[in-house]
């Protein structure tokens, strides 16, 4: 007989409620989680993990195009559809099994189900129907952490709903059963972009249909002119300032009628559909309007310290709205624990501070304020830029393509954002984000080494380049 | 070089102090970090240390010398190898620097430590700090932890760090922090006060002066005993308050046999060395009532009203010649036991004047408590620039009607809560005495 009586019960094994019932655990917690699907949660399973796998093939298969540029011969390198989609699923099971292993070495209880919640003290109780008989069982706990995440927003109204064949959302996308000829992506954000660049690389002509005048339009808009211009350069199609509608699903391809901004309505013919229109909380069937739990559209509404303003509930992650990024998850997930543990009153959550990253071809990565977003805030500022080609490592590394950008206070010197564009930045972008944490200035950023020959030396002369004193260029 | 020492700042609201003793002598060899000097400040005596090595050349002002400005010269010290004997007295020191019988001319044209504002960023991150020679950093022993942009921010703004509490990791002052205080933070420019024959009037002109006049009490009737910083301070503050803040009071009776059986049995149960006074669950009851009506842990400023985000609970605490309120910052996070401890440890240190000034600013709310003389209710004076403060009278058994209207013997204790009513409504103050009635009266909702 399982217990019943936890101090803390996290709902949903994501990035964020796995993260959060280790820490919990950690803090000297009795802790359980409860899971439907995989443990693990989309991330690890169905999103970051094994598109990032996907993406590695893309990449590899765009180094063997180019061989020759770096003086190999490869035999003409051909896509192994299966064999591409075997791996990503072997990575993602290889982690699925790594955070099993976690929760046991943390002693957590990994309940197998759905759970929903009823009225209880001192939190809501939790309702687990298990997966394996379908029988419900009563658990309770000090505090209850929802982190049940989000999935694929549907447009119903406009004709944009999945079907699960023809019509995908990033699940099937992931584990294409044929590689399509014609592929439409809609929306361009994080998502869309990664599949439409993945899938140009291996051969597929895509079309991107973006509503807004910019892809990526939460980046800079520098960059997401960089973006546009790099993809296009690879062959992708970028429709901005266009609508989708009405999907027509036929038996072995889609006609969508796209209708750019004031014009008429074109039909087009596509093999494949993938809708990436953005994200719904998963806020169904746990009965939080019973509870009164407050509800904005399909988010819970918390504090900087996930609280829903329910006695003992609490909500982390893609559940309490954006950005919808797994280190957002867990780090709120952390925030949220160690606040009910009475740990943490110094850092409640701070969205402008969570580093945001798309991993396509050139990758993107960004902290913080946008130039236009610092400007409309009313900050003075002071831009500094270093394009990929005045470094020494990138030129080395065939990827002259790409630019560093910071955006300082021009009074405080406060880092108000960093934006990058090219090859590694995700990697990079982690040096800005620590500064913002910090608070450092760009005088501590001028005044830090940056080793050589590396990419990061970009990120000192886009600082040095803010003062006008960039070395390189 | 002869390096000046000077009158240390010690706390951002000094403007002068007393030298109360010399902890060196001329010709004594100092060296970094040594004890040369106590200091009384406006609310505490602080332990003044050498910031160089050398040998004391000069003491310049006598020990005992009151109003000693903040700035002027008291010592000088001679690096090695200086002929300490032939040292002058350097003129900058002037009028200050004479061994004062009387009181010591104020020195009005002290400039206050001013942060550099240079637009030189190479220099700017440097800038709040006081001058290199400054016989003492601005706190001793306390290093201000604050982020490279909270330092440049304060520097722009003329914010003295050492004012302000962090809200940051181990109480770093991040960015949030100098963003919500005030330029006023800074030391202010000194305006005149004239010295008087009998008693000193307003040091900052706010008040009227209080001078006795002779042909109502004959001079050889009565004694007088000059002010001394924290008498000074008292003075100023509460008049201050009285006359510039409009307060009401609210009085609420509760009933206390719960709160009484609770710290019993938590005594009871307590570790060795713990013991829970009611005083104790009052801070943590007003802590986390200001948590459940936080439009009650308030500041009125000209720019807006601040909102708090914890609750850091001033407790007056008499001491020997004034009052002064050590603080338990947050509160609304601590358990009985530590708040316990750490009132047993601020109180004491309170009584020999020993808490550094960040131990008693940053409050949000204030306690008072005169229980233990037997009041049985009274109102307090605001502590400004808290928005409300409770006076906390005796329990004392007493008849009362019982919910079937019968009669029965409780433990009746009466608060009375001064608000200010720029900030707290009567509505707002009333509900928050609701949710402290609640928890004094049902102990157990502390728990939750």
């Amino acid at each position: 007989m399982t217990d019943t009586n936890f101090d803390l019960i996290v709902i949903g094994s994501g990035p964020g409620g796995y993260v959060t019932a280790i820490r919990g655990s950690q803090l000297g917690m009795k802790v359980a989680v409860v899971e439907r699907a995989e443990i693990g949660g989309v991330c690890l399973n169905w999103g970051c993990i094994p598109t990032k796998a996907l993406l590695r093939s893309a990449e590899v298969m765009h180094l063997m195009k180019h061989a020759t540029d770096f003086g190999l011969k490869a035999v003409k390198p051909e896509v192994d559809l299966e064999a591409v989609v075997k791996r990503s699923r072997g990575v993602a099971s290889q982690l699925s099994g790594g955070v099993k292993f976690l929760m046991k070495k943390n002693k957590i209880t990994v309940l197998e189900g759905e759970a929903r919640l009823e009225k209880g003290s001192p939190a809501p109780k939790v309702i687990v129907k298990a997966n394996k008989d379908g029988k419900d069982a009563s658990y309770q706990a000090k505090h209850v952490i929802l982190a049940t995440g989000a999935r694929a927003r549907a447009i119903p109204q406009a004709g944009l709903e999945p079907d699960g064949k023809l019509i995908w959302t990033y699940k099937e996308a992931m584990v294409p059963d044929v590689m399509p000829k014609k592929l439409l992506v809609i929306g361009s954000g994080a998502i869309g972009i990664e599949f439409a660049s993945f899938y140009n690389e291996l051969g597929a002509d895509v079309t991107v249909v973006e509503a807004v005048d910019r892809i990526l339009p939460a980046e800079d808009e520098e960059i997401s002119a960089m973006a546009e211009k790099a993809f296009k350069k690879q062959g992708l199609k970028i429709l901005t300032k266009a609508s989708v509608k009405d999907l027509k699903a036929g038996k072995n391809s889609v006609k969508a009628t796209i209708t750019p901004e004031g014009g008429k309505g074109e039909t087009h013919e596509f093999d494949r559909v993938i809708l990436a229109v953005g994200i719904v909380g998963n806020v169904e069937g746990l009965g939080l309007e019973a509870l009164g739990v407050e509800i904005d559209r399909t988010h819970v509404k918390v504090d900087g310290f996930g609280r829903t303003g329910v006695a003992g509930l609490y909500a982390i992650g893609d559940l309490t709205g954006g950005p919808w990024l797994a280190h957002k998850a867990s780090h709120e997930g952390v925030l949220c624990v160690e606040g009910i543990h009475g740990k943490n009153e110094a850092h409640p959550f701070d969205a402008w501070n969570v580093p945001g990253c798309t991993y396509a071809h050139p990758q993107v990565a960004s902290v913080g304020l946008t130039e236009a977003k610092a400007k409309e805030a009313g900050h003075k500022i002071k831009v500094g830029r270093f394009p990929f080609v005045g470094n020494g490592k990138s030129i080395a590394l065939g990827a002259g393509e790409g630019m560093v950008k910071t955006i300082f206070d021009k009074e405080t010197g406060e880092l108000l954002g960093a934006h990058m564009i090219g090859a590694e930045v995700t990697e990079l972008i982690q040096g800005y984000v620590i500064a913002r944490q910090a608070e450092l200035t760009e005088e501590d950023l001028m005044h830090t080494i940056f080793p050589h020959p590396t990419l990061s030396e970009m990120m000192h002369e886009a600082v040095l380049d803010a003062e006008g004193r960039a070395l390189h260029i | 070089m002869p390096i000046n020492i000077t009158m240390p700042a010690l706390s951002p609201t000094m403007e002068e102090g007393t030298l109360a003793k010399w902890l060196v002598k001329e010709g004594d060899e100092v060296s970094s970090g040594d004890l040369i000097a106590e200091i009384e400040t406006d609310k505490a005596t602080m332990e003044v240390e050498a910031v160089d090595e050398g040998v004391i050349a000069k003491l310049l002002v006598e020990e005992g010398t009151e109003g000693v400005a903040v700035n002027a010269v008291i010592a000088v010290l001679a690096e090695d190898g200086e002929d300490a004997s032939a040292l002058e007295a350097p003129a900058s020191a002037g009028e200050t620097a004479k061994p004062a019988a009387a009181a010591p001319e104020p020195t009005l044209e002290t400039p206050a430590p001013k942060p550099e504002t240079s637009a030189s960023p190479a220099k700017a991150g440097a800038a709040p700090e006081t001058p290199q020679k400054l016989a003492s950093t601005p706190m001793p022993g306390a290093r201000i932890k604050a982020s490279p942009l909270a330092k440049r921010i304060a520097a722009l703004k003329g914010i003295d760090l050492s004012a302000l509490t962090g809200s940051g990791p181990h109480g770093r002052i991040v960015k949030k922090d100098v963003e919500n205080a005030k330029p006023g933070t800074a030391v202010a420019t000194r305006t005149a006060a004239s010295p008087s024959k009998v008693g000193t009037a307003s040091p900052d002109g706010l008040i009227l002066p209080q001078l006795l006049d002779d042909r109502v009490y004959d001079p050889e009737s009565y004694e007088l005993v000059p002010l001394d910083g924290v008498r000074r301070v008292v003075a100023r503050r509460l008049t201050e308050s009285f006359m510039q803040v409009p307060h009401f009071p609210l009085t609420v009776d509760l009933r206390l046999d719960k709160l009484l059986a609770a710290r019993k049995g938590i005594n009871a149960a307590a570790r060795e060395g713990i013991k829970i006074s009611v005083n104790d669950m009052l801070i943590k009851a007003s802590a986390l009532s200001l948590m459940d009506e936080p439009d009650c842990n308030a500041s009125y400023t000209d720019d807006g009203i601040a909102y708090h985000n914890g609750a850091h609970i001033s407790v007056a605490v008499a001491i020997d010649g004034g009052l002064i309120t050590p603080v338990v910052r947050n509160a609304h996070l601590k358990g009985l036991a530590e708040i316990s401890a750490e009132m047993k440890d601020l109180a004491a240190r309170a009584r020999e004047r020993k808490l550094k000034p960040q131990e008693y600013m940053g409050g949000t709310f204030s306690l008072s408590n005169l229980g233990m003389f037997g009041i049985s209710n009274f109102g307090s004076i605001i502590n400004p620039p808290e928005g409300m403060i409770m006076s906390v009278g005796a329990g004392a058994k007493q008849p009362v009607v019982g919910e079937n209207d019968q009669l029965e013997v409780a433990t009746v204790m009466s608060v009375t809560l001064t608000c200010d009513h720029r900030v707290i409504g009567g509505a707002e103050g009333a509900k928050w005495l609701q949710a402290f009635k609640r928890y004094v009266e049902q102990p157990e909702a502390m728990l939750l």
